[in-house]
Parts: C-alpha cells; sequence; structure tokens
C-alpha cells in the first residue's frame, strides 16, 4: 500500500456542467468526494493524503468562481468535517503561498491546523494557492539566504537540504508514492515537481466527483503491479 | 544461368530503394498534413525498455542498447522532419550508476562509441544541422566520454537550425542542486563586489546602493543557472515501456507538460506513437494557450 497519496482533483466543472449544475455544485461536490476518499484511503492503510486543491494557477479564474472556492475551502472547518478529523485522528495542514487568501480563511486554516497538530497517524494536506515552481523557489531562495549569512556553505547544499525546505517538509512522506489525477489530462499542472520525482502516475479518465471506491481500488492495484526500479536493476 | 542471383539481388535492392523511396515520401506528406495544426517546440523522451527488450527477444543485453540507439536515430529524423525544434532525451540517469557495474561499463563504452560517432560526416548531426548539448554532472563520468561530449558540444556550438539535448549523468534534483549553488556563488562574489566598492564611496550613497543589494538578492533566477535553460519547457515527454513516472528527469521544466506513456518498449518505439503524441497534443494545444493567457 502506499505510504502517500496525492491527487489532483480535475473534473468538477465538466462534470457540473454535463449534471446539467452550476460550477459551484461541482466543486462542492467535488469537495466532499474528497472527504469520502481521504476516509477511504486511510482505511485502507495510507498515512497521508495530499490534494492540490486551489492551483497559483487558478487566480487567473474568474472572480465569482474564487470567491466560491475560497468559501467551500472556509467551509471544510464545518462540523460534519471536523468531527471525522477528531474521531479519525487525522492531522490536516495547508501548504501554499497563502499571500492572496483573504484573512478570514488564513484564520480558520491556522485554527484547524492547531487543533489537528497532535494526530501522527494520518495526514491531510491540502494545497492551496499552491504552485510546485514555487514550492522549489521559495527552498532555494531560503537556502541561498542562509549561504549569505553563513548559516551554511555553499557545498553543503544537496537534495536533502532542499528537501528539508520545501513545504511538503510538514509530513513524514513529502514524496508521493502514487499520484492519482483525474478526468483524463496527462499533466503534473504545476503540482508537487520535486517531490514528484519517482512517483507513479495514475491518469484517470473520470471527472473528479465520480471518482468513487471503485476507481481508486483500480488505482491502487495498478499501483501494486508495478514495478519500482529507482534507476536500478531490482 | 549464372547471372541470376545476381540479377535477383539487383532488382531486389532496386525494389527495396523504391519502397524506401515511397515511405518516404508518403512520410513527407503525411508530416505536411500534420503541420496544419501547431507544432509542438520541443519533444522530450525517456527512452525505456532496452533490456526488456533484449531479454524479449533473447539477445544478449547489450544489444538491447543497440537496438535501442537505432529507434533513436529514427526518432530523430522524424522530428526534425516535421519541424521540432528541440528534442531532449533521458540517455544516463545519475541513478543508473548504481546498476551493476558491468552493465554500466557497457553502457558508457556504447555511449562513447555513439558520442564520437557524432562528429562523422555522414552523421545526423551533420544532416540536420543539430547543435548538441550534453546537460548533466558531467564530472561523474568518465575522462574519455566527458572529453567526447565536450568536443561534439564545441564542434557543434555554431549550428542552430535543431537542437538535441543529451541528459547524461543527469538528475533533475541535481540540476537543482547545482543551481542553487552556483546562485550562492553569484550571490556572494556579488556581496565581495559591492563590499569593495563601499569602501570608497560616500555614506549617503551607501544607503541606497544597500536598498539596491537586497533587492538583487531577492530576486536569485534559479532558473538562469539551471543547465536546461537553453531550451524552451518540453510541451510533450514521452516515455516508453509503459511506465508512467517521471524517475527525476526534467521535474522542473514539465510542470506544464504533455505527459504520454505507449506500452512499446524503446527499440519497438514508431512513428504512430510520436503522432499520436502530437495529435493529443494538438487536441490539448488552444485550451493551454488561453490558459496561458489568462496567467
Amino acid at each position: 500500500m502506499p505510504r502517500h497519496v496525492a491527487f489532483i482533483l480535475d473534473g468538477n466543472r465538466r462534470w457540473a456542467k454535463r449534471a446539467g449544475l452550476t460550477t459551484s455544485q461541482g466543486h462542492e461536490a467535488g469537495a466532499k468526494r474528497l472527504i469520502d476518499i481521504a476516509e477511504l484511503c486511510f482505511e485502507l492503510g495510507v498515512h497521508t493524503v495530499s490534494a492540490f486543491a486551489f492551483s497559483t494557477e487558478n487566480w487567473g479564474r474568474d472572480k465569482i468562481e474564487i470567491d466560491n472556492l475560497m468559501s467551500l475551502i472556509q467551509h471544510y472547518r464545518n462540523k460534519s468535517n471536523i468531527k471525522f478529523f477528531h474521531r479519525s485522528e487525522v492531522r490536516v495542514s495547508v501548504i501554499g503561498n497563502k499571500t492572496k487568501i483573504p484573512e478570514s480563511l488564513l484564520k480558520e486554516i491556522h485554527e484547524i491546523e492547531e487543533a489537528t497538530k497532535g494526530y501522527k497517524n494520518k495526514h491531510l494536506i491540502m494545497a492551496v494557492d499552491y504552485s510546485g515552481k514555487f514550492d522549489i523557489m521559495h527552498a532555494c531562495k531560503s537556502l541561498v539566504k542562509k549561504s549569505e549569512k553563513g548559516l551554511i556553505r555553499e557545498e553543503d547544499v544537496d537534495e536533502a537540504l532542499i528537501e528539508r525546505e520545501l513545504l511538503t517538509n510538514c509530513s513524514d512522506f513529502p514524496s508521493p508514492d502514487l499520484m492519482i489525477r483525474t478526468s483524463g489530462e496527462q499533466r503534473i499542472s504545476n503540482f508537487f515537481l520535486w517531490q514528484l520525482a519517482y512517483t507513479e502516475l495514475f491518469f484517470s479518465p473520470v471527472f473528479w466527483p465520480d471518482f468513487d471506491k471503485d476507481k481508486l481500488l483500480e488505482a491502487l492495484a495498478s499501483y501494486q503491479s508495478r514495478e519500482r526500479r529507482f534507476g536500478c536493476r531490482v | 544461368m549464372a547471372e541470376l542471383p545476381g540479377q535477383i539481388r539487383h532488382i531486389g535492392g532496386r525494389m527495396s530503394q523504391l519502397l524506401e523511396q515511397i515511405y518516404g515520401f508518403s512520410r513527407r506528406s503525411l508530416f505536411r498534413v500534420i503541420s496544419m495544426g501547431p507544432i509542438p517546440c520541443h519533444i522530450a523522451f525517456i527512452m525505456d525498455g532496452n533490456r526488456r527488450y533484449a531479454k524479449k527477444c533473447g539477445l544478449e543485453d547489450g544489444s538491447g542498447h543497440k537496438a535501442g540507439f537505432s529507434a533513436l536515430m529514427s526518432m530523430l529524423q522524424y522530428c526534425y522532419e516535421l519541424g521540432i525544434k528541440y528534442v531532449t532525451i533521458y540517455a544516463f540517469s545519475i541513478d543508473n550508476f548504481r546498476r551493476k557495474p558491468e552493465e554500466v561499463e557497457s553502457v558508457m563504452d556504447l555511449m562513447l562509441e555513439k558520442i564520437k560517432s557524432l562528429l562523422e560526416k555522414e552523421s545526423i548531426v551533420h544532416q540536420y544541422g543539430i547543435r548538441v548539448y550534453f546537460i548533466g554532472n558531467l564530472a561523474l563520468l568518465n575522462d574519455q566520454v566527458r572529453a567526447a561530449a565536450e568536443k561534439v558540444m564545441k564542434a557543434t556550438a555554431k549550428n542552430s537550425r535543431v537542437v538535441l539535448l543529451i541528459c547524461i549523468a543527469y538528475n533533475s534534483t541535481d540540476e537543482i542542486v547545482q543551481a542553487v549553488k552556483k546562485s550562492c556563488i553569484n550571490k556572494s562574489d556579488n556581496i565581495e563586489a559591492s563590499n569593495y566598492k563601499h569602501e570608497d564611496s560616500d555614506s549617503d550613497i551607501e544607503g541606497t546602493d544597500m536598498e539596491n543589494q537586497e533587492k538583487k538578492i531577492q530576486l536569485v533566477d534559479i532558473e538562469e543557472n539551471m543547465q536546461m535553460s537553453v531550451a524552451p519547457n518540453p510541451d510533450i515527454l514521452i516515455r516508453s515501456s509503459g511506465e508512467t513516472r517521471l524517475s527525476n528527469f526534467l521535474l522542473w521544466q514539465t510542470g506544464n507538460t504533455q505527459l504520454c506513456s505507449p506500452a512499446a518498449l524503446w527499440p519497438e518505439i514508431g512513428l504512430r506513437h510520436l503522432l499520436w503524441a502530437i495529435l493529443n497534443f494538438q487536441r490539448n494545444h488552444s485550451y493551454l494557450e488561453k490558459r496561458k493567457k489568462q496567467l
């Protein structure tokens, strides 16, 4: 079983269009689906579930949709989700740029991170206003600054040091073993870049709100059938 | 009567030449049709499956890599005929050094032979006017391979029609680490240079200079120091043998790249796989261009 499964939640809008619903209803269905799938993953023994909830590039969408998405993320801290996080002892972390996120949402995020930070066995990471390039850039800038201050030497810079500066340093397993992207698009779209170096990728043709238990098991079965060589002969 | 076998061979030779010409003509016509849609500027290949191919055909290990090299030459020909300007290939990963020493040695010997052959008059480099770059931690290669690579880069430096980037002793994470190290060195050089200037300058000017220096520090451009900055980001990444993972290849550069993973092993890769990838690229192209404009 993979220890860390990452999801690119693609297809909410197309699902809504096909079902004759509004975009915001599509995103709501997607948000609910995430909790269901995360719960399933944890039951199956996965330790960390990460989800690409909102990309830095999504700021280019129209204002109404962005407002809907922000309000959806805010309402993640609703009663039933909070109950689920505490009942199942899930630690929740939100990673991303966070500079453009409304103050009220930042407060909600901080509260939920504080409330669940003691849980060790299950981790839900939501990537909000996240960009893989930004993550690497910010880690590199941080190291360059440290080198200027004499805290590290240039020759000390190595892969482990960079990895420790990435936003996924909140996790015990920063690199996903499996990444699932729905809706048939075969791109990373600037989600985790460094962290996906050896991740098995699975592209599912269904839209995210339709990604159910069967589809998840199909993805996990595919993962288990793969031979991971990491560049060497096994 | 004794001439008959010779005549047959002659006719056979003429037939196969004719067939090749017909095939070439059909291929170029097909390319003209495909070119009516957008053509990718840069395609990257992960050439996976040589060893499995050798096993499947009952050949010895090294033959898989040789068959892989032929497949590569065909792919390059198709790409450059189609008008694709940049082709990047993942020839050897830093992780591959951890394979059995005999295998690493035989791959290095094959690489040396093939790198040297690029300098020959009849090679594909001269046919298409290819500028060749070797991208990776070249210090990890043995002296002969490194020297041959540097010779090829120097000899092709003036070519400008198309570009071939060969990733050898390469890992994306290593590329990023090297870029950060360069940035650290550049920054400390800049600081030293401006400290030296300050010794002579007015104290009034000093304040502004310090501010500018701070700004420079904030504008660290990792991208400039990446070895792959000589090419734009790939539009398509094709990994053969059906594996769907990046294996530490071009992680920084493939954020928005279309990923394809045909099941064919690398020596079995053919024109149809390339065309399929390009048709998919054309299908998604207008949507992606719209997204780029929104940013």
